[in-house]
């Protein structure tokens, strides 16, 4: 059976997966149930100076429905830990007595002053655990006082308030970072400057989850009036993989250990987040919509899916895929697939049809000797794989790729098999040489 | 004795608190989660084959994706301009052999998105609140058109025309108008009065003069019709009732189905309806059907559906055939009637049946032959058209008006549609469909010729 326990930055942890900084480890009663429940690991809710902040008394939350009222996305407005930084820490120190072969991570964040962070670091350090997150991430509330994504925002105060972090504790120092920027590769590049030992990411993105069309007001709101909130679950999952790997395959920050954060719902979405380069996961919104358990079902996949390929322990799925993640301009232009549709497995929804005919390339042809029959015109398919994304049957149309030798019957070229890109394309004014 | 074993045709077998619970809604509507989880199943397939087996070309899948998207009006809208009557349609189609027998979740799963219970959600959200008007109807044509029977072809034909601006006046025989949306149909199917509540939202157009107790051929006649309107559109359906072809003694027990069924309709107190204590009924369409699960609500112990032909060729569906055994019904199949049995005193006591088998594709009576014990016999074995009506020169074919695909009949500005219509299934929603047709074709040409 495939070893799942894991050796982050020295801490260890029977699994990879962590519950992040969240209202669901904001109390010793939230973290022993989830420790017990078989969490490998907790980052505490953020902590702060004292006296605490204060959350809006009303909703906090809200969700982005799909079909049966499945949450697709999620937001939030709370703030950092509301209760005192002492009741914080002294919990913390039970838990990690009573756990000690669980990862316990204090969740940070204070003004951006040298003093700040000198203070609180010993105290955090007192309560046994194993590393400290920078909250650089929480895009609102804190981030108005100057903290969370104000400091994520701003590439030289990460490095500045890393080096602080540094320089005033041993433990091992996780920056977390915020999305809410333009290029995800500047934050983790000062992070490792200010000598991080690790970055995690993503934290939530800025969001007003909906209107409320009776009361002509933003929805979550409290008394009449909403601020934007922090945007996770499942639906961020695509842009957080892209920031994660985004920092596995630059050549700057490559090598540096990466805590995956967005969206992790199940143990595909973890393993994916693994390949890309992340050594630990961390999950909330799936946590907070069905609860601890589902830790059980993640271990039990992860497990299964190792067993199945002959991964034998973390080390060997971690950064699979990141040499895979590439310049558009490194792809081949002279590979070419066509999509086949499976007669057998297809039920006639004529769904790839219209949407090929109303916005792709009437590559689809609906009828057959004047019957219903979805059938790929390849003389006009450019294998865009829009059928195969709105198919409501799994695997009933395909990709099939053209082999070298065979005509492509849409340009009526021959496939050479040979790789070529855009660098070298003779459509390209800038193209070099090949 | 308990009063359900009473032999004879007697009324009362039941507990009072029996029949209301008998005749509530068979299929209670989904409620408004039910119909969203529901409406979320519907793929939204181009060219949707649903709306392709519906024969009044309802688009599907946008009324679906408006219940969805919490606009239940808008869907109401999308089901009404294409089939006016909708809201009955959705109590009575077979929708397991029209457009759920056509949903492509048929494929994989063998549950069809429940169209017909998604369509009823709609309307009924429509017709709790039927406000502002869905249909406005245009600037008046001055043309006069006269619509002979208000039954589904008859409703249909004279709402559209009425929206286009002409005025129509209806022309029934009977005491209210619905046709067999009022006095055919089982009671589950539509309580609550629900036709005559459609019929008064589908008149509230305005545009539409109504005549009651005024029968084709008796009250007014043809010839005055065609010369005095601009049109006439004749959904007479088929008044008249089969014969069983045996000898058909004078004798209480034995009824039309369809009158049985009109009874019932029309009843303000179930329980003083008379009912036999072992019903026969006679047929293999939605009439037996309907006729014989009554039966049994009322009360009867035994209820038999007599067919001369096997399963395959009964008219009623599976599914009706299967509520009609759920609900304690036998079906019998190959068997012809030969005899009704009496008593000395002239009561009814049973029917003796021929059995029959098919011969190079006929169907022929074999010698051997069984009696059932019966105190009511119910006629349900078609329908034909009234020759009272006297509606000359119309072309005619097996026994029924023939037409063009519009309903336009060889007679010069008369049309016809529904059930008295050559060529039709004898469904509810398909005279909905000739109405609509054939106003259109009215409009038509009354355009051309203005």
């Amino acid at each position: 059976m495939a070893d799942l326990s894991s050796n982050f930055l020295g801490i260890k942890s029977p699994n990879p997966f962590w519950l992040a900084s969240a209202p669901p480890t904001d109390k010793e009663v939230n973290v022993i149930r989830a420790l017990e429940a078989g969490w490998g690991g907790v980052v505490w809710k953020t902590v702060g100076e004292d006296p605490p902040v204060v959350n809006v008394h009303g909703p906090r939350y809200a969700a982005l429905l799909g079909t049966d009222r499945r949450v697709i996305g999620f937001n939030n407005i709370e703030l950092i830990s509301d209760r005192p930084l002492g009741a914080n820490l002294a919990e913390m120190a039970r838990v990690k007595q009573r756990f000690p072969d669980r990862a316990i991570i204090a969740s940070v964040m204070v003004p951006c002053t040298e003093q700040a962070w000198k203070n609180i670091l010993p105290q955090v350090e007192d309560t046994g655990c194993d590393g400290i997150e920078l909250n650089f991430g929480c895009p609102h509330g804190m981030s108005e006082r100057g903290m969370g994504s104000a400091v994520g925002q701003v590439p030289e105060y990460i490095q500045m308030v890393t080096e602080w972090c540094k320089q005033y504790s041993r433990l091992p120092i996780i920056v977390k970072l915020t999305p809410n920027i333009t290029d995800i590769r500047m934050p983790a590049r000062a992070a490792k400057a200010g000598g991080a030992d690790a970055v995690s990411l993503i934290n939530t993105i800025n969001s007003i989850m909906s209107v409320d069309l009776e009361k002509m007001a933003i929805y979550p709101n409290t008394a009449g009036a909403g601020s934007h909130g922090g945007y996770c679950g499942y639906a961020v999952k695509p842009i957080a993989l892209n920031m994660v790997a985004e920092i596995a395959r630059d050549p700057e920050t490559a090598g540096l250990p990466i805590s995956g954060i967005g969206g992790i719902t199940t143990w595909r979405d973890a393993a994916e987040f693994m390949t890309l380069g992340a050594g630990t996961v961390q999950v909330c919104t799936a946590a907070m919509v069905y609860g601890f358990k589902i830790i059980e079902d993640l271990c039990d996949g992860l497990s299964n899916f190792m067993d199945s390929k002959g991964y034998q322990n973390l080390d060997q799925l971690v950064g699979k895929a990141v040499p895979t993640v590439k310049n558009w301009n490194q792809l081949n232009l002279n590979y070419a697939e066509k999509a086949v549709i499976n007669q057998d497995l297809c039920i006639k929804c004529g769904r790839c049809h219209i949407v090929c005919e109303d916005t792709s390339h009437q590559a689809i042809f609906a009828t057959k000797n004047g019957e219903r029959h979805f059938e790929i015109n390849e003389a006009e398919c450019v294998g865009c794989n829009l059928c195969v994304s709105v198919c409501p049957v799994a695997d009933c149309i395909t990709m099939r790729t053209l082999q070298a030798g065979e005509i492509d019957q849409r340009t009526g070229h021959q496939v050479t098999g040979e790789y070529a890109n855009w660098t070298t394309h003779p459509n390209n004014p800038g193209a070099s040489c090949s | 004795m308990l009063a359900s074993l009473q032999n004879g045709i007697c009324s009362e077998r039941l507990a009072l608190s029996a029949y209301q619970e008998n005749f509530a809604d068979a299929h209670p509507p989904l409620t408004a989660t039910q119909a969203q989880i529901e409406a979320e199943r519907c793929y939204y397939c181009y060219a949707a084959p649903c709306q392709t087996a519906c024969p009044t070309g309802i688009d599907i899948p946008s009324f679906i994706a408006r219940i969805a998207q919490g606009n239940p009006r808008g869907a109401a809208a999308k089901i009404l301009e294409e089939n006016v009557l909708g809201g009955m349609c959705a109590r009575v189609c077979p929708t397991e052999v029209l457009c759920e027998q056509a949903c492509v979740r048929n494929t994989n799963e063998d549950k069809p998105v429940e169209i017909g219970l998604l369509q009823r959600f709609a309307t009924d959200d429509f017709f709790a609140n039927p406000q502002p008007p869905l249909f406005i109807r245009a600037a008046d044509t001055g043309k006069k058109i006269a619509v002979v029977g208000s039954g589904p072809a008859g409703l249909s034909c004279a709402h559209r025309l009425a929206c286009l601006g002409h005025q129509v006046t209806i022309f029934e025989a009977r005491a209210k108008l619905g046709g067999l949306n009022e006095y055919g149909l089982a009671a589950y199917k539509t309580p609550n009065n629900f036709a005559q509540q459609e019929i008064e939202w589908l008149l509230s157009i305005g545009g539409i003069a109504v005549k009651t107790n005024t029968r084709l051929g008796q009250d007014i006649f043809f010839t005055d019709l065609v010369s005095t309107y601009d049109a006439v559109f004749l959904g007479l359906g088929l008044s008249g009732v089969n014969a069983l072809g045996i000898s058909e003694p004078e004798t209480l027990g034995l009824r039309n189905a369809v009158e049985f069924i009109s009874d019932l309709r029309q009843a303000e107190d179930l329980s003083q309806l008379p009912v036999g204590r072992k019903v026969v009924v006679i047929g293999g369409g939605m009439t037996a059907i309907d006729a014989a699960v009554q039966s049994r609500k009322l009360g009867a112990e035994e209820v038999t559906i007599v067919y001369r032909r096997g399963q395959e060729g009964m008219s009623a569906s599976d599914y009706e055939q299967e509520w009609a055994k759920n609900n304690g019904v036998t079906i019998r199949h190959w068997a012809a009637p030969l005899e009704l049995l009496t008593s000395e005193d002239g009561q009814l006591t049973g029917i003796r049946f021929a059995y029959t088998q098919l011969e190079e594709g006929r169907l022929k009576q074999l010698s051997e032959s069984f009696e059932l014990a019966a105190d009511m016999v119910l006629r349900a074995i078609g329908q034909n058209f009234d020759s009272n009506h006297g509606v000359e020169g119309l072309a005619m074919q097996s026994g029924k008006i023939l037409t063009d695909e519009n309903g336009k009949t060889n007679v010069a500005k008369v049309w016809a549609g529904g059930d008295c219509r050559f060529g039709g299934k004898d469904l509810t929603v398909e005279g909905v469909q000739h109405g609509k047709l054939s106003a259109l074709d009215i409009h038509r040409s009354l355009s051309q010729a203005a």
